[in-house]
């Protein structure tokens, strides 16, 4: 599965225990594809000595602060990014 | 463990952390996985980096939009041609503030930070504290560091998780047509290469 810049995504809320660098906030919560940064070895295996291979696929991923915090103190067009590995998302419904 | 080494750091002080790091790299050395160069190499490469070399990336950019179009395409690339050697296999990403846009860095998992360029991060950088409130309040952050953007800015996070290592590409301060690039590179913070302020006004350098 491939995501292309604009398409709205699902941060997966899954509790995979160990190394993961999916932050526990964005879990769960819908964003938008900003660009593909590149593929690099899955951190998750690299953590604990495998190759992680084959590589997986990084993108940048927006949110509204608003999206995230039901308290945000700020405008609604303040934006958080985070790199999130394509494992990590899924396909959205409906637009931003 | 009843065999106790006592590694005295300079000031009479032993953390935890710092005996479990000495105990560690005996480990490593006595198993030979590791060599006493390689030590010492790293920590000498770490040395060699620090904000000084993301100011001069930042001073070019600003005298020079053919580096500033490479800089922000091409980080690493940016930093060699000024002589740097940004070897890591994480990315380097340039964001560049705007009258529009501002960037602000953080990374909530651990401490991610361009470290392959501008060297150790700040202690602040690193606290709980600021990885916390830096995604969730990034406007109350800054203010606490006496900075505030401009009405109608919007404010952007970025919050490092993975394999790129940020750094903002300031604004350049109103006033300093007529500065050098080198004088240019002394207004050029390293906080303002995490985004919490933005760069000195050359009058307040002139001042000391």
């Amino acid at each position: 599965m491939t995501f292309e810049p604009g398409e709205r995504v699902r941060v997966l809320p899954s509790e995979k225990p160990g190394h993961v660098r999916t932050p526990a906030y964005l879990k769960g919560k819908v964003g938008w594809v900003e660009s593909l940064i590149g593929a690099f070895p899955n951190p998750e295996e690299l953590a604990y000595g495998h190759s992680g291979l084959p590589e997986r696929p990084l993108y940048k991923v927006g949110f509204r602060q608003t999206d995230l915090w039901k308290d945000y103190r700020g405008p609604a067009e303040d934006f958080l990014y985070a790199d999130i590995y394509e494992h990590w998302l899924k396909p959205e419904r409906g637009t931003t | 463990m009843s065999d106790h080494h006592s590694h005295q750091e300079p000031g009479g002080t032993t953390s935890p952390y710092a005996a479990r790091i000495r105990a560690i790299e005996a480990l490593l050395l006595e198993k030979g996985i590791l060599e006493e160069p390689e030590v010492q190499d790293s920590i000498s490469y770490m040395e060699a980096r620090s904000p000084a070399n993301g100011a001069k990336l930042v001073a070019r950019a600003w005298v020079d939009p053919d580096f500033k179009a490479l800089l922000l395409s091409d980080g690493k690339a940016a930093a060699s041609e000024l002589g740097m050697a940004p070897q890591h296999p994480a990315e380097f990403i340039v964001v560049e503030n705007t009258p529009e846009v501002h960037n602000l860095i953080v990374c909530t998992l651990c401490s991610c930070y361009p470290r392959a360029i501008l060297g150790r991060p700040p202690d602040w950088y690193k606290s709980f504290e600021y990885r916390s409130r830096a995604v969730r309040e990034p406007r109350a952050v800054m203010r606490e560091f006496g900075f505030e953007p401009p009405e109608g800015v919007e404010v952007i996070v970025h919050d490092s998780t993975a394999d790129v290592r940020y750094m903002v590409l300031p604004i350049r301060p109103p006033d300093t047509e007529d500065l050098s690039e080198e004088d240019l590179a002394r207004l050029v913070t390293r906080d303002s290469l995490v985004g919490v302020s933005a760069p000195r006004s050359p009058s307040r350098t002139s001042r000391g």
